[in-house]
């Protein structure tokens, strides 16, 4: 009865797209007026259903109804609750009806809370995202249903990989959606300015809150799968270059470029039709995104070829879309004036430099991860391409946009002296030029990236905060603390990425319970080795205790677990987090001889990877906070060269 | 004249975007040039060669009865072969549980001898199906082909 329901309500949201599309179109037509106040509540309508389908299938997962074939493919009757509840996104259908429930939710948001855009330009903007969803719709209806039944519903179900059994299932995949799909809003707010003619700084002040609450999302969501990789997979990297994971990044690119270029057309009325263009791509990388971890296109290109029907679908809906807006785009690029103008010595030229070098990099992840499948899709030959292809290409270009960022938040608006800026930025390059220094003195035999990075690392932490210097710290608007906070961020995380590469120890040996061994300034002894059980799971747990002068030991406990359902081994790592750094372990393979392969890690200031990537993220939240607190209660506007 | 001035400052944003935009892929292809030798069958690396240290992707299927465990515990030899040649292999590490003899294998690392292949990372293959740079992808996807064949046939 459930998934009854559940299909239902999505077949009534689905046709609530339509014909919100629809009624949208008419009511910018000329005479179409009167059917103007009709779109909003049909989008919220069109958000509560897709959120009751959602719901309907969390219920059929946490029942575990084994007559959903979903349910039988994807989970057990005995899984721990949370499992059964999150895996109801841990498989194709679930997490494409989380897709498009995010977009429903998304567009409702967009028809309750924006009041700043124009009618004209709202209708507009609520139309395109109907479109988007009824294309979404007709997907999960016509290619994916979740709600498919059999016939015979067998007597337990298939269970949920164990690798998906861990808590980050819980949130990585919802947060990361709704970073993701949030661009959509961006992608529509660009559609319907381009409609109708009202490209400007106020459409760039209404739509930089959807922008920056969308990254906020995604930037957490890719710190989140970092993070949980790194201590899910058990082989201590952080970033894989996995297609996977640049499906994430590449929205992440073009949408930070985004955050930036619309702070240009909103204070400075520059970079109109840019601004434009980047909101499409922004979103046209979360589709392209989609389709690349939907499709089944990275399991393998000749899988694609023999069961295409879902792979052409969202390559259709893509062509549609993208193409869709890109020649809106074009039609309309013209009737787009002109902004204001700046000299090339400004905060708007550090922005557009910060723009081109994401795009860049950009351009360089999408042809990374795309050309290798267009070259084994036409010729069969398969291409490999790894971290030495991103390291050398993208690496460098990353670590000259950091160093920009030293620069841009200290320039002024329109035109600035190249002395004056020499004068403002001369403390952080000093920083730098001492950091550099003892590095080379203290630190020898460091290669030149890492060494390149904690420099620059330590330089930008220096300059981050310089746009604070001299400032009434208390008159000083949020937003300037978030851009402050996530600078810094970055600089934080290009701090953990450095020492990572460049001071992590390793050991690996074959020991036998009362071995020590020796990993960076840790003893680790191996005390002993037992069998345990979990819920769904037994295993063979060791107990490790790492010592270290002046410290109090630690216990480890890293596990290779047995699952059943489906019958699988995985590798649970023990990681002791501590200030300065993590002691990372895994058990691996006995030799049948009594003793265990064990690998031990000491990663030194891991862990500021993933807490710059926390900043970034605190940072855009307090600028959100402060650009909603100004819109709610307007002031005088600030002025000086850090209004921004 | 602020007209003319505007143009002419749209025309250099564009230029420049279009410069980052074409550099930026001369550069991607230029690197995967080097990229499309990245990866390699015993075949090409008996045909072809391959310089002694450069960082490589060996793919192949590893010999039946040619794991050999060598008395620290944690290094293994083997070989890996195309069918017609074949390549030993020596990695130290905890092997993947998909690694076994008679099955696919890609191995990370470098010849360290004309005769040796030394492997910093082992990723083992499911089936023909299975492609490794996804290896950290899996975590997003749960239904493995065997799962959603057991189910058509249930249906």
């Amino acid at each position: 009865m459930i998934a009854e329901f559940g299909l239902a309500a999505l077949w009534l949201a689905a046709a609530l797209s339509a014909l919100q599309l629809a009624l949208g179109w008419m009511a910018l037509r000329p005479g179409g007026e009167a059917l103007m106040p009709s779109v909003r509540p049909i989008a919220l309508a069109q958000a509560l259903l897709t959120a009751l389908a959602f719901g309907a299938l969390i219920l059929c997962f946490a029942r575990t109804d084994l007559s959903v074939a979903l349910v039988v493919e994807n989970s057990a009757s005995a899984k721990p609750m949370m499992y059964k509840i999150a895996g109801t996104w841990g498989n194709h259908e679930g997490s494409m009806l989380l897709w498009v429930t995010i977009l429903g939710l998304a567009g409702g948001a967009v028809a309750i809370l924006e009041r700043r855009l124009p009618e004209r330009t709202l209708i507009a903007t609520l139309a395109a995202q109907a479109a988007i969803a009824l294309g979404f719709f007709a997907f999960l209806l016509f290619a994916s249903n979740p709600f498919a039944r059999l016939a015979l519903p067998p007597l337990d179900g298939n269970g949920l990989n164990p690798l998906l059994q861990d808590p980050g299932l819980a949130f990585h995949p919802p947060t990361l959606y709704i970073g993701y799909v949030g661009l959509s809003v961006a992608f529509s707010f660009a559609v319907g300015a381009l409609v109708t003619r009202d490209v400007g700084p106020a459409f760039a002040r209404a739509m930089r809150p959807w922008v920056l609450g969308a990254w906020i999302f995604l930037t957490l969501g890719i710190t989140a799968g970092s993070y949980w990789a790194y201590y899910e997979l058990g082989w201590g990297g952080w970033w894989f270059w996995d297609p996977v994971e640049n499906a994430s990044l590449m929205p992440w690119l073009a949408a930070t470029a985004l955050l930036h270029s619309v702070t240009v057309l909103a204070t400075r009325d520059g970079l109109r039709a840019w601004t434009v263009m980047l909101a499409v791509v922004a979103f046209s990388m979360s589709m392209i995104g989609t389709f690349l971890v939907r499709s089944g296109i990275l399991t393998s290109v000749h899988a694609f070829a023999i069961d295409p029907k879902r792979g052409t679908f969202i390559l259709g809906l893509l062509v549609v879309y993208i193409g869709g807006a890109l020649a809106l785009f074009a039609l309309r690029v013209s009737t787009v004036k002109e902004g204001s103008q700046f000299d090339p010595v400004s905060r708007e030229g550090a922005l557009v430099a910060n723009n081109l070098l994401l795009s860049a990099v950009l351009g360089i992840v999408f042809t990374g991860t795309l050309y290798p499948l267009f070259v084994e899709a036409t010729t069969g030959e398969k291409l490999s391409v790894g971290h030495p292809y991103f390291d050398k290409t993208a690496g460098p270009l990353a670590l000259l946009l950091v160093a920009i960022m030293v620069a841009g938040p200290l320039m002024r608006w329109r035109r600035d002296e190249i002395a004056a800026v020499v004068q403002r930025i001369a403390l952080p390059v000093l920083v730098t030029a001492i950091a550099l220094l003892a590095l080379i003195l203290f630190v020898p035999g460091i290669r030149v990236l890492p060494l390149l990075g904690l420099m620059l690392a330590i330089g930008v932490g220096a300059g981050s905060v310089a746009p604070l210097w001299k400032r009434n710290l208390r008159r000083t608007p949020l937003f300037t603390y978030g851009m402050v906070i996530s600078h810094l961020g970055i600089a934080v995380a290009l701090a953990g990425m450095a020492c990572e590469s460049a001071f992590t120890k390793e050991t690996l040996v074959a020991a036998a319970p009362g071995a020590v061994e020796i990993v960076g300034p840790y003893q680790v002894k191996f005390a002993a080795i037992d069998p345990i059980a979990g819920p769904n799971w037994t295993a063979i747990e060791a107990t490790l205790v790492a010592t270290r002068p002046g410290r109090a030991a630690i216990t480890l406990h890293p596990q290779a677990r047995m699952f059943a359902q489906p019958p699988t081994e995985t590798s649970e790592t023990a990681i002791a987090t501590l200030w300065d750094g993590q002691l990372y372990t895994v058990l691996g393979k006995d030799d049948e001889s009594g003793r265990w392969q064990l690998r031990l890690w000491w990663k030194p200031f891991v862990t500021l990877i993933w807490a710059g990537g926390a900043l970034v993220a605190i940072g855009g939240a307090l600028a959100l906070l402060g650009r909603l607190r100004r819109e709610l209660f307007p002031r005088g506007r600030p002025t000086g060269f850090l209004a921004t | 004249m602020a007209g003319v001035k505007a143009k002419h400052q749209r025309l250099t944003l564009t230029l420049l975007a279009i410069v980052a935009v074409v550099g930026a892929t001369l550069l991607a292809m230029s690197a995967l040039k080097d990229q499309a030798a990245y990866f390699y069958t015993p075949g090409d690396v008996v045909k072809d060669g391959v310089p002694m240290g450069k960082a490589i992707r060996l793919g192949g299927m590893v010999v039946d009865h040619s794991i050999v465990h060598a008395p620290d515990g944690v290094t293994i030899d083997f070989k890996v072969t195309d069918g017609s040649d074949t390549v030993p292999v020596q990695f130290k590490g905890i092997v993947p549980d998909l690694f076994r003899e008679k099955s696919g294998v890609v191995a990370e690392g470098r010849f360290v001898s004309s005769t040796l292949f030394l492997a910093d990372t082992i990723l083992a293959k499911h089936d023909e199906n299975y492609m490794p740079p996804q290896m950290a992808g899996k975590m997003h996807e749960s239904a493995s082909l065997d799962t959603s064949a057991k189910t058509k046939a249930l249906q």
